[in-house]
């Protein structure tokens, strides 16, 4: 294809992409290293009998225009980054003089806003992930070996969770958790304890979010397994069942290495998707309990006073995360197809 | 099945058993709310006995109905969710339509470019995919206030779009691929522009690929969450977040049902969807991984 066709026929994605895509974060990134204005202050010196007094107080109208002038606010340099809202480099350093033990100072460090929400986003793509694939490989094993009359209803049901709105799906496992919903009233009778609250309880908030975010992606697994389970050589399993390979073992020597491939892929898509939960956490109100670098973005930018400078600085460092976790795969795809064949 | 794969019966249990598990975790949570959005809070979330929840005690005490819809009152009439509706829709097929016209132009050319920029074009559609949505809207907002940009549904349809564009791109890849490239060149020679082969030998065999397609931005769009409750005014909320916002003001005045309500209308439409497109949504589901 001729360059200048090409050029054409690109143009408006890569325009559109360009423009909403890499212009933003050239956008973000200018605009973590400013910060709001202060409000102006005035003194106002009072004379009376008793002596002068120095009142001051703040010039709402001046502050305002000032704000309005220059929307960006003032340089700031690094300054946001190294905040307490962000890296909070002096508390850590102080956390890391101070405390005694590592325990100690991982409790000081999930004191600070962005390491919890690094913690949480971190324990919850590596724990999601696995399970995930596990799940998803396990339904598309059972699928596969039911009858051929039952696969239909079945897929129809398991994409629900998946296709279904992030934000309602986990509402709806929300209220069914709620102390007063079903789920909630059984673990209450499970664990012999009427006052058990998921709401309440740190730990207990995270596992749901996991188990809400297992239940959300275990679908797409299962889908992309069940479809790669179609393609098995029968010939190949065959001949290893007339050498005596066991059930299990065709499934290990046989079945596994044909969807490694399809594991790399869906291992990708979760990283990504994982890495960017939001939608449970706002539904399940769990910002008490646990919080994703998305959610603080999301935090600082809603609400009267948006406090674009620090969401800025936390998407920019976000965007490193997401560098960092596909520097892997983007490595291996350079390797393969960016080399010159 | 060949007479080698027959099983043993405690398998065959064992499959069973586990897809009915799975398949109860997967169906139950909707089929709970469904129901559920037909009675009163009370027995939506009942303290006193989780039966009064199937057969409606408080609902009928309330109301003296087994159901109610007052909640779907609430919610579609008095709370406005009807215009929603309205919004979701339009956006929703804009972004399609849009998404699909710039991203088959595009993908067409990529997938007939022998050139290393073709190459490096994807590489940064796939880092932009990884990109989560909500960091890409804390760039917008400044420039989009000072340039009055804010609170349109045009605004939000073509953030949608863009941020869609990668996910389409790659998307249609696998059967961009499955096209031959003899069919447009032979078109080419028979003395078409670049241009007229696509538009009328490319366009009319590339359907299969664009339904599918067309399905996952749509869902794209009608799921977002981070984009339009962030990007959209008010009186031009969409579905999903005028949903949320629900939960903000209702469970105060001790309406929730109004956010159950909302939340099964939401659903209704993708549970159709599912019904009649459930090929397509695993065709593309596995498009990247099996044939890529």
């Amino acid at each position: 294809m001729k360059h200048s066709s090409f050029f054409w026929f690109v143009l408006p994605s890569s325009l559109m992409m360009l423009l909403f895509i890499a212009f933003p974060i050239v956008s973000v990134v200018t605009q973590s290293l400013y910060q709001a204005h202060d409000q102006v202050i005035i003194e106002v010196e009072n004379c009376g009998p008793f002596g002068c007094t120095v009142d001051t107080s703040v010039d709402s109208e001046a502050t305002a225009a000032l704000r309005a002038a220059e929307p960006l606010g003032q340089w700031a340099g690094l300054d946001i980054y190294k905040d307490r809202n962000h890296l909070a480099l002096d508390e850590v350093a102080q956390a890391w003089v101070n405390s005694d033990g590592l325990p100690d100072f991982g409790r000081t460090l999930m004191n600070l806003p962005f390491y919890d929400a690094m913690a949480f986003t971190l324990t919850y793509t590596a724990i999601v992930t696995p399970l995930t694939i596990i799940l998803g490989f396990f339904i598309a094993i059972a699928v596969n070996a039911v009858a051929r009359a039952l696969r239909g209803p079945t897929i129809f049901f398991s994409l629900l969770p998946m296709i279904v709105t992030p934000l309602v799906g986990s509402l709806i496992l929300f209220w069914m958790v709620d102390a007063r919903g079903i789920l909630g009233t059984s673990l209450q009778w499970l664990a012999d304890d009427p006052t058990l609250s998921v709401k309440a309880s740190t730990p207990m908030m995270w596992i749901m979010l996991m188990v809400y975010g297992v239940w959300h992606s275990a679908p797409f697994a299962f889908i992309v397994y069940y479809a790669g389970l179609q393609t098995v050589n029968t010939d190949t399993l065959e001949a290893a069942m007339i050498d005596g390979a066991s059930r299990w073992q065709r499934i290990r020597y046989v079945i596994i290495p044909h969807l490694v491939p399809l594991t790399t892929f869906i291992a990708l898509i979760q990283l990504m998707d994982n890495f960017r939960v939001f939608e449970p956490i706002v539904s399940f109100s769990a910002q008490a309990h646990a919080t994703s670098l998305s959610y603080a973005i999301f935090n600082d930018l809603g609400g009267e006073t948006r406090l674009l400078s620090s969401a800025a600085a936390t998407s920019v460092l976000t965007i490193i995360g997401v560098g960092i976790l596909l520097s892997p795969v983007l490595v291996r795809t350079w390797r393969e197809f960016g080399s010159p064949r | 099945m060949s007479k080698a794969m027959r099983r043993s019966p405690a398998v065959n249990l064992l499959a069973y058993g586990f897809m009915i598990t799975w398949l109860i975790m997967a169906a139950f949570p909707f089929l709970w709310t469904l129901w559920g959005s037909f009675k009163v809070e009370g027995d939506f979330f009942s303290k006193a006995d989780w039966a009064n929840s199937i057969f409606g005690t408080l609902t009928m005490v309330e109301t003296g109905g087994n159901f109610t819809s007052d909640g779907y009152y609430g919610a579609w009439v008095q709370e406005e969710f009807w215009r929603a509706a309205l919004n979701t829709f339009i956006v929703c097929f804009c972004v399609v339509t849009i998404s699909l016209t710039s991203g088959t132009q595009g993908r067409y050319a990529l997938s007939r470019s022998t050139y290393r920029y073709a190459f490096w074009f994807l590489l940064f559609a796939l880092m932009f995919r990884a990109m989560p949505p909500i960091t890409l809207v804390s760039g917008y907002l400044l420039p989009f206030f000072e340039w009055n940009l804010w609170g349109h549904l045009s605004t939000t349809i073509i953030v949608l779009v863009a941020i869609n564009q990668p996910f389409t791109l790659w998307m249609l890849h696998a059967f961009f691929k499955n096209i031959p490239k003899d069919l447009d060149e032979s078109a080419m020679v028979d003395g078409c522009t670049r241009f007229q082969a696509f538009r009328h030998v490319i366009i009319p065999v590339m359907w299969p690929g664009v339904i599918t397609t067309g399905l996952f931005s749509f869902l794209l769009a009608y799921n977002d969450f981070a984009v339009t409750s962030m990007l959209l005014s008010k009186e031009n909320q969409t579905m999903v977040p005028k949903l949320a916002s629900f939960l903000g003001t209702t469970q105060t005045k001790g309406n929730v049902m109004f956010a159950v309500a909302a939340a099964v209308s939401v659903t209704a439409p993708l549970f159709v969807m599912i019904i009649f497109f459930q090929k397509q949504i695993v065709s593309g589901l596995t498009a990247g991984a099996v044939k890529g």
